[in-house]
C-alpha cells in the first residue's frame, strides 16, 4: 500500500495563525497546528475550544477569516474536491439517512470516493461488530459512529481526520478503534485525532496539541510535554523528610507514619528530580515510586482555572486527582 | 398490579397510571403552540367553508346546482352520502360535503398526536427518562389520549359556535356535526395507539394508521355510491358514523355511539398489547434491510432521488386521484356554475360573467389550484438540501470528493424534475377524468399547452428557494410567502381590484390564461429567465458560504 502525499516532506496538515470569526465570536484566534507525515497527532481540548471548527476549515466546509491552512499540499477551500480523494473523515456526531441501512450508507460513502475495498469493509464490520442490515434510524449513537468509522477506515487514504470519533463507543470498541488507528499508522497514513478522552490520546498519539479558546497553548511530543510538568513521588524513608520540602520545585509534601518509617508523598518539577533524589537517599530509602504526569494533569494545568476557582488557580489543580 | 411485588401502600392506587396528571400538563405545555395552530386552523376551516357556501351558493337555484354535482360518483367520493339533496341549504352542504374533509384533518391530527406522544417518545428514548420517574406503564398513552380528547372537544365546541355565528346555522345540528367529526377522528387516534404497540417505529405507526384511514375513506365512498344515504358497506367506516347523524336534515344522535364504543375498544386493545410488550419494542420484529447498497446508489444524484422518490410517488398518487375526480365533474360544472353566477357578483368576478366560457374558466381555476399544489411541492423539495445540511448528513458527504455544485445540482435536478412530473400528472389527470366521462371541450393538446406554460412559473419557485438557500439559508421559508401571495392574487385579485404591478409579482400572473388559446412567448421566456437567474444566484452563493453544521 502506497500512501505518499503529492510532495514528500510537506506536512499533511499545516496551520499557521488561523482565525475564524462567527460574527463577534472568535472561534479560532491564531491557531497553529501541524501534523507531520506518518504521525498520529492528538488534538486536545474541551468542548467549545475550537477543535471542530479547525477540522471544518480543513475540510473546506468553513472559510477561514485569516491565516494560513494547508492540507496535503493544497488549499482546503479551493481544492476541496481533489483533496478529499486523499482523506477520510469521521465526525463526532454522525447523522445518517434514516431510511437506509448502515451497510447502504457505508457503500454510498465509499463509492463517493471511488472504488471501494469490499474485503476491507468486511473486516472492519467484523472488527466493530456492526450489523449492516439495520436501518439507520434504529441505530444507537455508538452504532452510527461505527458506520462512519467503517466507511472512513476502509479507505486507503494518506490522511485520516477524526473528530472525537469514539464518542458513544464502549471500552471494547475503543480498543478496536485504537488498534485500527495503529494499523493506519503502520501503512503510512497520517492521523489528526481530536479528542477530549486523554487515555485515548495517550495510547495512540505521537504528538499532542492542546487548544484553548481557539489557540494552541501547548504542543509537542508526549515526552516533551511531560517534561514540562511534575512527577508524583511516594517514598518510605527512615529519617525526617522535612528537609525535602526545602528543595526548590517540591510541592504539596505530606507525611504519614508507616510501620517501616515515614511515608512521604509530594509532587516535584521534573527539572528538580536529581536534587530530590539526593536529598531522599540521605534519609535512607525503604521504598520509592515515581509516577510520570498523566495527560490529564497536563490538561488540567491548562484548564485548571476553569475548573477550580480561587487564587490557587495557577497551580496544577489535578495534582491530587490521580 | 402484580401480586408478587410487595409494593408500599402509597403506590398501589396509581400503579400503571401513576403520574398521568403530570404528563397531561406537560403535554399541554409542550404542545401549546402546536395545539393552538391546529385548533385555529380547523375552526377557521369550518368558518371559511360555511362562509364560502353561504356567499357563493346563496339562492336555491345555485344550491340545487351544487346538489346535482353531489349526486355524481365523483361528488359522492369527495362529498358525502347525499342526505337532503332535495333542499341543499348551507347547513346540509356543510354536513354532506364537509364531514369527509373535516374528519380527514382531525384524524391526521389525532394520529400525529398519539404517535408523537407515545411511540415517537419511546423511540427517541426521551420517555425512558420519564418512565424511570414515578410514572406508570400506561401513563403516557392515557395522558396522550386525554389531551387529544380535550383538544378535540375544544375544536368541536369552537367550530360549532363559529358555524352558528358565521352562517346562522342551527346550533344543535352544528354541534352534532362537529362533535360527530371529533368522535370519528378519535377512532383513528385509537387506531394509532394500537399501531404504536404493533410496530416499534413512529413513522411506521403513522403510516399504518394513515393506511387504515385510507381504507375507511374508500369504504365510505364505495358504500355511499351504491345507495343514496349510504349502504351497509358505508357503516363499516368511522367517517360514515359522523355523516349518518343526518345533521341539518333529520338529526339522530345514536350513530355517534358507534364511534365511542370503537374508540374505547381500540384503547382497550392497545392497553392489552402494551402490557405484553417490552419498553421500546414492538409486536412485529424489525425486518433486516440490505447489507449492501444497490449498484445504482452511486453519487449524489442517486441519493437525492432515493430521498425524494417516496414523497413524489405519494404526491402523484394523491393529487392525481384528486384531479382525476375533478376532471370527471367537468360536464356538470357548466350547469352548476351557470346557476351560481346568474345573480352573484362575487362568483362572477372569480369565474367571469360569460356563460359560454364557464366550464373553461372553471377548469382554469382547477388548474390554478393544481399548479399551486405543485408549487408547494417545489418549495418543500427545494428545501431538502437545507435539511441535509443542517442535519449533518451534508457534512459527511462533503468530506468526500463531491463538489458543492454537483451536490446542490443533484438536489435541484431531482426536485425540479419531480415538480415537472407532478405537474404533468395533475394536468393530464384532469384531462383523463374528462375523457372518461366523454367530455371533450379541451383537447390533449390544450392541456399540454397548460403544462408547458405553468412549468416555468414553478421553476421560479425552485429558483427562489435555491437563491435563498445559497445566500440566506435561514430564510428559505420566505418562498411560502410568495406562494400565499400567488394564491390570493390568483383567486381574489379581481375582487380586491389590486394594481397591475402587484399582479406581476406573482409568477402565475405571467402564465397565459389556461385554454385561452393565446400564449405570450415573451412572458414564458421571462419566467424561464427569472428561474434561471435565481437558480444560478443560489449556486454562486452556496459555493461561497460557510456550511452550517452540527
Amino acid at each position: 500500500m502506497t500512501t505518499t502525499t503529492a510532495s514528500p516532506g510537506t506536512p499533511p496538515v499545516e496551520i499557521h495563525d488561523l482565525h475564524k470569526h462567527f460574527g463577534s465570536t472568535r472561534a479560532l484566534d491564531g491557531l497553529d497546528l501541524t501534523v507531520r507525515e506518518g504521525e498520529v497527532a492528538g488534538f486536545l481540548g474541551p468542548n467549545g475550544a475550537g477543535k471542530s471548527t479547525t477540522i471544518r476549515v480543513l475540510l473546506g466546509l468553513l472559510r477561514a477569516t485569516s491565516g494560513r491552512a494547508r492540507l496535503l499540499g493544497g488549499d482546503p477551500w479551493s481544492d476541496a474536491v481533489t483533496l478529499h480523494r486523499r482523506l477520510a473523515y469521521v465526525p463526532g456526531d454522525v447523522t445518517l439517512w434514516p431510511n437506509l441501512t448502515g451497510g447502504e450508507a457505508i457503500d454510498f460513502l465509499s463509492r463517493l470516493r471511488g472504488k471501494p475495498d469490499v474485503r476491507r469493509k468486511k473486516e472492519l464490520l467484523e472488527a466493530f461488530e456492526l450489523d449492516p442490515t439495520k436501518k439507520a434510524r434504529t441505530y444507537s449513537k455508538g452504532n452510527r459512529q461505527k458506520v462512519a468509522l467503517v466507511a472512513a477506515l476502509a479507505a486507503d487514504v494518506p490522511l485520516l481526520i477524526l473528530d472525537e470519533p469514539t464518542s458513544g463507543l464502549d471500552p471494547l470498541m475503543e480498543a478496536v478503534f485504537t488498534e485500527q488507528v495503529r494499523h493506519a499508522k503502520e501503512r503510512g497514513a497520517s492521523v489528526l485525532l481530536s479528542s477530549h478522552i486523554l487515555s485515548e490520546v495517550e495510547k495512540v498519539c505521537d504528538t499532542v496539541t492542546i487548544i484553548r479558546s481557539g489557540r494552541a497553548v501547548e504542543s509537542g511530543t508526549l515526552d516533551e510535554l511531560r517534561h514540562l510538568t511534575r512527577s508524583n513521588v511516594t517514598a518510605v524513608v527512615d529519617g525526617d523528610p522535612a528537609g525535602v520540602s526545602r528543595v526548590d520545585g517540591v510541592h504539596d509534601l505530606a507525611t504519614v507514619d508507616d510501620p517501616e518509617g515515614t511515608r512521604v508523598t509530594f509532587d516535584v518539577d521534573n527539572a528538580a528530580i536529581g536534587e530530590v533524589l539526593t536529598a531522599l537517599s540521605a534519609l535512607g530509602v525503604r521504598s520509592f515510586t515515581a509516577a510520570p504526569p498523566s495527560l490529564e494533569e497536563l490538561f488540567m494545568r491548562h484548564y485548571g482555572e476553569d475548573v477550580s476557582e480561587g487564587p490557587t488557580s495557577g497551580e496544577p489543580a489535578a495534582a491530587g486527582a490521580r | 398490579m402484580s401480586a408478587a411485588v410487595a409494593a408500599p401502600p402509597t403506590t398501589r392506587g396509581g400503579s400503571t397510571l401513576a403520574g398521568t396528571g403530570h404528563l397531561v400538563r406537560f403535554m399541554l405545555r409542550r404542545d401549546r403552540v402546536r395545539l393552538a395552530v391546529w385548533t385555529g386552523s380547523l375552526v377557521a376551516f369550518y368558518a371559511y367553508f360555511t362562509f364560502a357556501l353561504d356567499t357563493v351558493f346563496a339562492d336555491p337555484a345555485s344550491q340545487q346546482g351544487r346538489a346535482a354535482v353531489m349526486e355524481t360518483p365523483a361528488g359522492i367520493v369527495m362529498g358525502g352520502p347525499g342526505y337532503g339533496l332535495d333542499h341543499y341549504t348551507t347547513g346540509v352542504a356543510m354536513a354532506n360535503e364537509g364531514i369527509t374533509w373535516v374528519v380527514l384533518a382531525l384524524a391526521i391530527f389525532s394520529i400525529l398526536h398519539m404517535v408523537r406522544h407515545t411511540r415517537a417518545e419511546e423511540e427517541s428514548s426521551r420517555s425512558e427518562l420519564v418512565r424511570a420517574a414515578v410514572v406508570g406503564r400506561h401513563a403516557p398513552a392515557v395522558a396522550a389520549a386525554t389531551t387529544l380528547v380535550v383538544a378535540q372537544a375544544v375544536i368541536a365546541v369552537l367550530s360549532a359556535l363559529a358555524m352558528a355565528a358565521v352562517g346562522g346555522l342551527a346550533v344543535v345540528d352544528s354541534f352534532a356535526m362537529t362533535v360527530g367529526s371529533a368522535l370519528s377522528a378519535l377512532v383513528f387516534g385509537g387506531v394509532a395507539l394500537v399501531a404504536c404497540q404493533v410496530t416499534a417505529h413512529a413513522r411506521a405507526a403513522t403510516g399504518l394508521s394513515l393506511a387504515v384511514f385510507g381504507v375507511a375513506f374508500a369504504v365510505r365512498a364505495v358504500g355511499d355510491m351504491q345507495e343514496t344515504g349510504g349502504s351497509a358497506l358505508s357503516w363499516l367506516s368511522p367517517i360514515a358514523w359522523a355523516q349518518q347523524t343526518r345533521a341539518f336534515v333529520d338529526l339522530r344522535w345514536w350513530p355517534l355511539l358507534l364511534s365511542v364504543v370503537a374508540t374505547v375498544a381500540l384503547l382497550w386493545v392497545a392497553s392489552v398489547l402494551a402490557s405484553r410488550r417490552d419498553f421500546g419494542g414492538g409486536l412485529v420484529a424489525d425486518r433486516p434491510g440490505r447489507p449492501e447498497a444497490r449498484a445504482s446508489l452511486r453519487g449524489p444524484l442517486a441519493m437525492a432521488w432515493l430521498q425524494q422518490r417516496g414523497a413524489l410517488l405519494w404526491s402523484c398518487l394523491g393529487l392525481g386521484l384528486l384531479w382525476f375526480a375533478t376532471g370527471t365533474l367537468l360536464p356538470q360544472i357548466g350547469t352548476m356554475i351557470g346557476d351560481v353566477i346568474a345573480d352573484n357578483p362575487v362568483a362572477q368576478q372569480i369565474f367571469g360573467a360569460d356563460p359560454s366560457q364557464l366550464s373553461v374558466s372553471f377548469v382554469g381555476v382547477m388548474i390554478l389550484y393544481a399548479a399551486l399544489c405543485c408549487a408547494g411541492y417545489a418549495i418543500v423539495m427545494s428545501q431538502r438540501p437545507k435539511e441535509e445540511e443542517s442535519s449533518g448528513r451534508g457534512e459527511v458527504v462533503f468530506s468526500h470528493p463531491v463538489s458543492r455544485t454537483r451536490w446542490l445540482g443533484a438536489q435541484a435536478v431531482v426536485a425540479g424534475l419531480g415538480t415537472a412530473v407532478l405537474l404533468a400528472v395533475s394536468v393530464y389527470a384532469v384531462w383523463f377524468g374528462a375523457v372518461v366521462v366523454d367530455f371533450h371541450d379541451q383537447t390533449f393538446g390544450d392541456y399540454s399547452v397548460v403544462f408547458w406554460t405553468y412549468l416555468p412559473a414553478l421553476a421560479v419557485y425552485v429558483g427562489l428557494v435555491l437563491a435563498l438557500y445559497g445566500w440566506a439559508p435561514r430564510f428559505t421559508g420566505a418562498a411560502w410567502a410568495l406562494l400565499a401571495y400567488t394564491f390570493v392574487v390568483g383567486m381574489f385579485g379581481s375582487v380586491f381590484e389590486i394594481p397591475d404591478w402587484a399582479y406581476r409579482i406573482s409568477p402565475f400572473d405571467w402564465v397565459p390564461e389556461a385554454f385561452s388559446g393565446e400564449v405570450a412567448g415573451g412572458d414564458v421566456a421571462m419566467l424561464w429567465g427569472v428561474a434561471l437567474v435565481l437558480g444560478l444566484l443560489g449556486f454562486v452563493g452556496f459555493r461561497r458560504r460557510d456550511l452550517t453544521t452540527g
